[in-house]
């Protein structure tokens, strides 16, 4: 019987065939859009295609590089985190907060990690075991953590702590005089070992089962619940750390800050080729996902003329473009 | 590439084994359903077993009460004399008990191999080994006679081959016990004898399996011995060389067969002027869906539609009832010119159609039985007319007696009923509305001949009482039985209408043969696969 005989060709026809396989369709579609701005950016503007300008996007959006990850977690899991917006704001009044009172910062930055991986582990066992749906379940996060933001203090609290001031300013020079903040560095480590995770351990091919069909993730015997609870603890330690990232980055704690950059990161998600039903899409689509929006920015900064309200514009634009090929692609392949 | 087979006599004769599996007394209930009560099963090493029982008689709950799916109110399961009691899947699996569902209840977003490993693939340095996971997976495939890629992604297959997978990934696990529910449903004959190969070789092993399926003779020509149900209770257990398919269809449905094969068809008197048609279509087409069909339907007649899956028999039905619409083509009801733009237009001009994919478009499985009949009378009335609770209830009350659904518990969720009762609750919702038309696509796959036998005997009186049926199904013994008319559909269009006058499977089949180059003989046992069950 011909169809039980699939996919067994030699090498020299797949060459010769060769389409990348279907996954990775969408982050190529990232990948080309972002070369693409970069080439158009060159053209237009001069200055744009220097390293340092590629090298910006990473320093300037960590603390968003970082968010994405944790999102993509949940996300692959078919589920939403809403909080994390309101968790880098928690973060940086934390560590601000503690700073001031005389903490050493390293038990400073425990303490906010800490406190964002169980923010999150809570949201989880919530999700799970109540059957909540993550919308309202983070929903809630959201709003709990922005208002613990306001019990801290109702104003800005500035960081003036060496150790902070330091980091914030240090640099690594990469050949080419192009200069590289740690904070980056941290965020690239971070999508290199949430990719090792997510496809090297059983953790992470559990979070692509459950994504794909919960219900036989769990007839297969996977650990579901451990799955399931444990990406929201990652999206809140990420989110933590993303605050850590972000307090150096402002270098003040303060409750106002990051207010809806949990949609800045659901956006990059979802631009880096993550489909929202679960299931589909790999780290790096975020982090290009992330970069594509960076380079926005920085095409409306490089022009002078636009409106920065143009940023919220193409973001729209490009999201819709984004979902629409996802459907696009998940109904051909059914 | 064939695995050579043991075909040699089952290891039965060989004195008695201890089971390795022994449940005693195991009752699960349900809301409303007491699903299991006090049956027992047990697993022989080396010998296929298969449980029978109509739809609803409990084997599936009797399965999941095994693999830990569900918690069992009462009775033991001991797995190789200890007792066990199953938290969940994990438990079951880690006691060497491996399952394969009736659906397929795999991961398509992952590859083969992962598939057929996940949740106990080879590690090394803290991370999965991808390279041994594919090659383990390999030899698993091969073992099975099975070339298929195990790197590729397993929504690139067809679902036969999924099947066959979820079987390979159950076999991997070094299973003791293995539980093959409904596996042949998706698969043609070819890979159903690939299969009863691997289940033999996996038997000569020493493997206890348990089998589940709907064809009589596959589970003649594959099993050593067999328990039946029948409603929750254990009737008994056989081995199968005593039993013919005769007995064991008595046992399953408790009462003689006699209802089979006696549905009287009153031939339509010949010299009877032609009444005036209910329905007339000229040139219904749908692009991309069905070519241009003429077609008349009258009160009072069973016009059968047959043909191979995706021939347009359901594209059809689905035009008359204006669930899709028509790019071209008139429609006449009672000589008036109308236009069917949806389900609402044709449910006001008396027409109603029982969907093929019932689980999907059919029944609302949260809501009770008397909820889900009265749905369609509600929508046809309009929201701002409630019906009336008395004239509710004495409605379901009467379908539930009339078409003998069990529960007979107005209250009983849909979600607990079996296939075969879903099947008569979402009947009953369209007779409550009193259609002129009926139309029923494939009402009665994957139900029991039990129940098969009662909806087949209900549209029979619906007609003789002037109702106008459409009546579609894959098997072609049952289009013949039922039908005053036969219309036979072909690449999407149709092909033939003939009087069913004389006119058998053999010759359906060479209807649909007939133009064609050469449909293979693979395809055509696929179009009746059903026919040794009615037989019987």
């Amino acid at each position: 019987m011909s169809a039980v005989t699939v996919g067994s060709t030699s090498w020299v026809d797949r060459v010769k065939g060769y389409s990348p396989p279907q996954r990775f369709v969408p982050v190529i579609a990232t990948f080309v859009l972002f070369v693409s701005m970069f080439g158009v950016g060159s053209i237009r503007y001069e200055g744009f295609a220097s390293p340092q300008v590629l090298v910006n996007l990473l320093v300037d959006n960590a603390f968003l590089i970082v968010l994405a990850v944790g999102m993509t977690f949940v996300i692959l899991t078919g589920g939403i985190d809403l909080s994390v917006g309101s968790v880098v704001a928690l973060s940086t009044m934390i560590a601000a907060a503690t700073l001031r009172a005389g903490w050493p910062p390293v038990l400073s930055m425990v303490t906010v990690l800490a406190v964002g991986t169980l923010l999150g582990l809570l949201m989880g066992l919530v999700i799970h075991y109540f059957q909540i749906q993550p919308f309202i379940a983070t929903l809630a996060g959201m709003f709990l953590a922005r208002g613990l933001c306001y019990l801290i203090s109702v104003e800005s609290i500035p960081i003036r702590d060496d150790l902070f001031g330091s980091l914030s300013s240090a640099t690594i020079t990469l050949p080419g005089d192009v200069y590289l903040t740690y904070t980056a560095v941290i965020a690239l480590v971070v999508v290199g070992v949430a990719a090792w995770v997510l496809h090297m351990t059983r953790f992470g091919r559990t979070v692509y089962a459950v994504g794909g069909s919960e219900a036989s993730a769990l007839l297969m015997g996977l650990r579901v619940a451990r799955v399931k609870v444990g990406v929201y603890a990652i999206s809140g330690f990420c989110s933590a750390l993303a605050g850590l990232l972000f307090s150096l980055y402002m270098l003040s704690g303060y409750s106002l800050h990051a207010v809806g950059m949990e949609l800045d990161a659901i956006a990059a998600v979802v631009i880096g080729g993550t489909l929202l039903t679960g299931g589909r899409g790999l780290v790096v689509g975020s982090l290009l996902g992330v970069l594509v929006l960076g380079a926005i920015q920085t095409f409306i900064s490089f022009d002078g003329t636009l409106s920065s309200w143009w940023t919220k514009i193409s973001i729209g634009v490009l999201l819709l473009v984004f979902v629409v090929m996802q459907r696009f692609f998940s109904r051909r392949q059914s | 590439m064939q695995t050579t087979v043991e075909t040699g006599p089952s290891p039965t004769g060989v004195g008695q084994p201890t089971p390795v599996v022994q449940m005693t007394g195991i009752s699960i209930g349900f809301p409303g359903v007491k699903a299991l009560d006090g049956v027992d099963l047990r697993l022989l090493p080396g010998e296929i077993h298969a449980v029978m029982g109509e739809n609803g008689a409990g084997k599936s709950t009797l399965i999941k009460a095994l693999t830990g799916v569900y918690s069992i109110d009462a009775g033991t399961i001991t797995v190789d004399g200890t007792p066990h009691s199953f938290s969940g899947p994990f438990a079951s699996q880690a006691a060497g008990i491996s399952t394969v569902y009736q659906e397929v209840n795999l991961c398509t977003n992952l590859t083969v191999a992962e598939n057929m490993m996940l949740g106990r693939e080879p590690h090394r340095l803290g991370r999965i080994d991808t390279r041994r996971m594919n090659q383990r997976a390999r030899e698993v495939l091969d073992r099975l006679g099975l070339d298929i890629d195990a790197r590729s992604q397993l929504d690139e297959h067809p679902i036969a081959i999924q099947q066959l997978v979820a079987i390979a990934r159950a076999v991997d696990i070094d299973a003791r016990v293995l539980i093959l529910d409904e596996p042949t449903s998706s698969l043609d004959a070819d890979e159903v004898s690939r299969l009863f190969d691997v289940m033999r070789t996996l038997r000569a092993d020493g493997v206890a399996i348990l089998f589940v399926s709907h064809f009589l003779d596959q589970v003649f020509e594959i099993s050593d011995r067999m328990t039946v149900l029948r409603n929750g209770r254990l009737v008994a257990e056989h081995l199968t060389a005593d039993m013919t398919q005769l007995s064991l269809v008595q046992e399953m449905i408790g009462r003689e067969l006699e209802v089979l094969d006696r549905i009287d068809r009153t031939p339509a008197d010949p010299a009877a002027p032609e009444p005036a048609p209910l329905m007339t279509v000229l040139g219904l087409g749908r692009k991309g869906s069905l070519e241009a069909t003429d077609l008349t339907l009258h009160d009072g007649e069973v016009v059968g539609v047959a043909g191979l899956l995706g021939s347009g028999r359901t594209e059809l039905a689905r035009l008359l009832y204006g669930a899709d619409s028509a790019d071209t083509g008139e429609v006449e009801v009672r000589s008036r010119r109308v236009r069917l733009k949806g389900p609402r237009a044709a449910i006001e001009h008396g027409i109603a159609f029982s969907s093929e994919d019932r689980r999907a478009e059919g029944i609302i499985g949260e809501l009770s039985i008397a909820d889900n009949m009265i749905l369609a009378m509600q929508a046809s009335r309009g929201w701002m007319r409630p019906v009336p609770q008395r004239t509710k209830d004495a409605l379901v009350a009467k379908y539930i007696e009339a078409l003998d659904i069990r529960p007979a518990d107005p209250q009983a969720m849909m979600r607990n009923l079996s296939g075969g009762n879903q099947q008569k609750v979402l009947l009953a919702r369209w007779l409550i509305t009193e259609p002129e038309l009926l139309i029923l696509d494939e009402p009665t796959r994957g139900i029991d001949i039990g129940a098969k036998a009662q909806i087949q005997q209900l549209v029979a009186e619906l007609a003789r009482d002037g109702m106008s049926v459409v009546f579609i199904s894959a098997e072609l013994e049952e289009v013949l039985r039922l039908s005053d008319r036969v219309v036979v559909m072909r690449d999407r269009r149709k092909i033939a209408e003939r009087d069913n006058v004389d006119l058998d499977v053999a010759d359906v089949l060479q209807i649909i043969a007939g133009e064609a180059s050469s449909p293979g003989p693979a395809d055509a046992a696929g179009a009746v696969p059903h026919q040794e069950a009615s037989r019987a």
